[in-house]
């Protein structure tokens, strides 16, 4: 027993505080990208040579990058130069449009209040539950990682739960395999209405390196309704932990 | 052959059947196991098997290859561990093995029959009898994991018999890696199990650098076995602690669980990706570290260590928790042996076989790990063979970190022999990881196998849970904690 306590005392205060300082972060983390204006045709077309999910394209005849493609690795960067594109550290990249997730030289003003209906409901409390539609087990563990006592999820209010009949929304990764669809369906049935969707990580929003294979969809939102977007491949659980708090109309 | 030497194509095709049989039971007897089992398409409906054998001790690979027709005799009667190979083979190319003992799909690709049948959906071996009952577990499952179904055959409590049926996961990896390298080869190797990024893109990038005939950096050679052992520290770190938590034992699990992530933190200070993303790349690696940088990673890794120390051993110490792992999903060693396990589980059970010193490649040849072996084949022994592991990954980085050599990180990468196979194996911290490359006449990749250590284990689960509780499973489970995705692809 004494050595528990000793050991409880050289452990210590572990929870991080939240927000936290992009600084915090670690150097070469590649957070939320800029596009410049001076982008030309001929650097897209560097870009489009090296980038592996094609998320550098035109949207409404501007120059965009699509950070629910983005596996952000950052060749698009060494292609061109980091004039024109480059990662900065900010984490805070869930949206809750799609198109929202198109980033392009013109700033768009960053929503701070998000759905005021999921506010009014969940802004207390979100049970979620979790399904693997075809996640390599990164986003998986980034997400798991919120429940450790370096994020502790639960002081925010949210918790994972063991069955869709204790949830209020599910949280998917992976592309959706052809063989998960129907478990994910199926899943998301037997949550009681109002419900929400999370779609974590790169494959989840658009099928992520994954995208047009035969054996999987492009993503969630082909098969049911999402809500919440939080692009990475896989992402930071900050990134994650950020999106959730948003969508509960919480803004810290 | 050699681990990551190219070979060429020709001339090592068997006239028939039964000398390709001999020759493999001949290997087999000789103490060598099968690291991969496939087959793929050739001339006029004819499909070529490929089986290759590894001798431990000799730190030599034998690579048997075959042409078959529609049917051959199975192997799975006389050598074990080629169980699920056939079934994957009989799953993916329509080659039935005759004489098998449970033929069914593997990952219910659904690609050689109209068959649109799912994991769950299947017929199972099924035990009747008074006071017999069955328990379906998943696809999904209650906690944050992948996708994967398991159907206990039991009485009362007793689990008689486990069948697990994967292939939820299944995304084509495989087939999309033909005709690469490409732009995606890369990301398509990273997420194959994307806890095992670093074991994988090395296991690639060594075979293509195998191909081209490129020789790595002595720098990049060390950094890359520095993230292996760093990736390896942060998921040991993470099983322990969930084992603790398997077991209600929370000190050790919260800890653990926290300082899974500082291992990842350490990770990403190097390449910015906590799982080791964009690191690897053939030729070399991607980052470099500078002195600054090393000595922050020596005081971090020093402290976080000391935390894992603290916490590992307050765990090991209880009696309560010793109790609960020992005897608990014992494997013996012949059982481990017969089965063609790798990684933990077979170390776990008194064989000392690890591919970073029976077959060494980069920095492992120089400076090698001992290899950690504990002889119970129990929870507890996978639970302490993790800890004995992480020691020596800690002694072996800090020892690294100490004698840096200099000169560059990258070189460029020729194009590849054309016409070669490449067998590349690389210690990920689950076991071996087997990526077999054969190139086209273009230099192109022609096949791409891969073959996750967990694609050997997943059978050692099953045999382990024999005779247990159905309680324990979550616990026996976790310390196995293999892939999904990496046996689905």
């Amino acid at each position: 027993m004494i050595k528990t306590l000793f050991a409880r005392l050289k452990q210590g205060y572990r929870t991080m505080p939240f927000p936290i300082d992009v600084k915090a972060l670690p150097e070469r983390y590649l957070g939320r990208p800029f596009i410049s204006a001076d982008i030309s045709e001929e650097d897209v077309k560097k870009c489009d040579l090296v980038c592996p999910t094609g998320a550098i394209g035109k949207s409404n005849e501007r120059f965009t990058l699509d950070l629910g493609k983005c596996l952000f690795c950052g060749e698009c960067q060494k292609a061109c130069s980091d004039k024109v594109v480059s990662f900065s550290r900010d984490y805070c990249l869930a949206a809750e449009n799609r198109s929202d997730l198109l980033i392009s030289s013109v700033l768009a003003a960053r929503k701070k209040e998000f759905n005021k209906k999921v506010r009014h409901i969940f802004g207390r409390s979100l049970k979620l539950r979790q399904v693997s539609a075809g996640g390599c087990n990164a986003c998986e563990a980034d997400i798991n990682v919120l429940n450790t006592l370096s994020f502790d999820l639960g002081r925010f209010g949210i918790q994972f739960v063991a069955s869709p009949r204790h949830a209020d929304g599910i949280v998917v990764t992976g592309p959706v395999t052809k063989n998960m669809r129907l478990a994910l369906e199926k899943t998301y049935a037997a949550i009681p209405a109002p419900k929400l969707v999370i779609a974590v990580g790169a494959c989840a929003i658009s099928g992520g390196p994954y995208r047009g294979h035969q054996e999987a969809n492009n993503g969630v939102d082909s098969i049911i309704p999402v809500d919440l977007y939080v692009p990475g491949c896989p992402p930071h659980p900050l990134t994650i932990l950020d999106g959730l708090i948003k969508i509960m109309g919480k803004d810290l | 052959m050699y681990n990551g030497q190219p070979q060429q194509l020709e001339g090592e095709t068997f006239a028939s059947f039964r000398e390709f049989r001999d020759r493999a039971l001949q290997g087999i007897r000789q103490g060598a196991r099968v690291v991969s089992f496939w087959g793929y398409p050739a001339h006029d409906g004819m499909v070529i098997l490929v089986m290759t054998l590894a001798f431990d001790k000799e730190g030599y690979l034998e690579t048997l290859s075959i042409e078959i027709k529609d049917s051959y005799e199975s192997l799975t009667p006389r050598i074990a561990q080629v169980h699920w190979f056939e079934r994957e083979i009989f799953e993916k190319w329509g080659v039935r093995p005759e004489g098998h003992l449970w033929l069914k799909p593997i990952r219910f690709e659904n690609t050689h029959s109209n068959n649109q049948s799912l994991p769950s959906v299947t017929d199972f071996m099924r035990i009747e009898g008074e006071e017999i009952h069955e328990v379906a577990v998943g696809p999904v499952h209650a906690g944050i994991i992948e996708s994967g179904h398991f159907r206990f055959q039991c009485h009362g409590e007793q689990v008689f018999h486990l069948e697990i049926s994967l292939g939820y996961q299944h995304r084509g990896i495989e087939k999309a890696l033909i005709g690469g390298p490409n732009k995606r080869t890369i990301h398509y190797v990273e997420t194959l199990s994307g806890d095992a990024a670093i074991g994988h893109s090395l296991a690639y990038a060594q075979a293509i650098e195998g191909l081209a005939g490129c020789s790595v950096p002595l720098r990049a050679a060390v950094l890359r076995s520095i993230m292996l052992e760093l990736e390896r520290l942060a998921n040991h770190t993470g099983d322990l602690g969930a084992l603790a938590q398997d077991v209600g034992y929370l000190p050790t699990s919260s800890y653990c669980g926290r300082l899974r992530g500082d291992f990842l933190n350490l990770t990403a200070l190097i390449c910015g990706n906590r799982f080791g993303r964009n690191m690897v790349k053939p030729g070399g690696v991607m980052f470099d570290i500078n002195d600054s940088m090393r000595k922050e990673i020596i005081k971090r890794l020093t402290s976080i260590f000391s935390d894992v120390r603290n916490a590992v051993s307050l765990m090991l110490d209880s009696a309560m928790v010793v109790d609960r792992f020992d005897e608990t999903g014992a494997l013996t060693k012949e059982t481990a042996l017969e089965l063609g396990l790798v990684g933990i589980a077979a170390r776990a059970c008194g064989i000392d076989r690890d591919v970073r010193f029976d077959f060494p490649s980069g920095a492992f040849k120089f400076s090698q790990i001992p290899v950690s072996t504990y002889s119970s084949g129990d929870v507890f022994a996978r639970a302490f063979v993790r800890w004995l592991e992480l020691q020596r990954s800690v002694e072996f980085i800090l020892g690294q970190l100490d004698a840096l050599p200099n000169g560059p990180i990258i070189v460029n990468v020729a194009s590849l022999k054309n016409e070669h196979i490449i067998i590349s194996l690389t210690e990920g911290w689950r076991g071996e990881i087997c990526h077999s490359v054969i190139t086209d006449k273009n230099g192109k990749i022609a096949q791409y196998k891969i073959v996750d250590p967990s694609f050997h284990n997943w059978y050692g689960l099953v045999v382990a849970l024999r005779g247990e509780e159905i309680s324990d499973f979550p616990l026996c489970n976790k310390s196995f904690n293999l892939s999904y995705c990496g046996h689905d692809l």
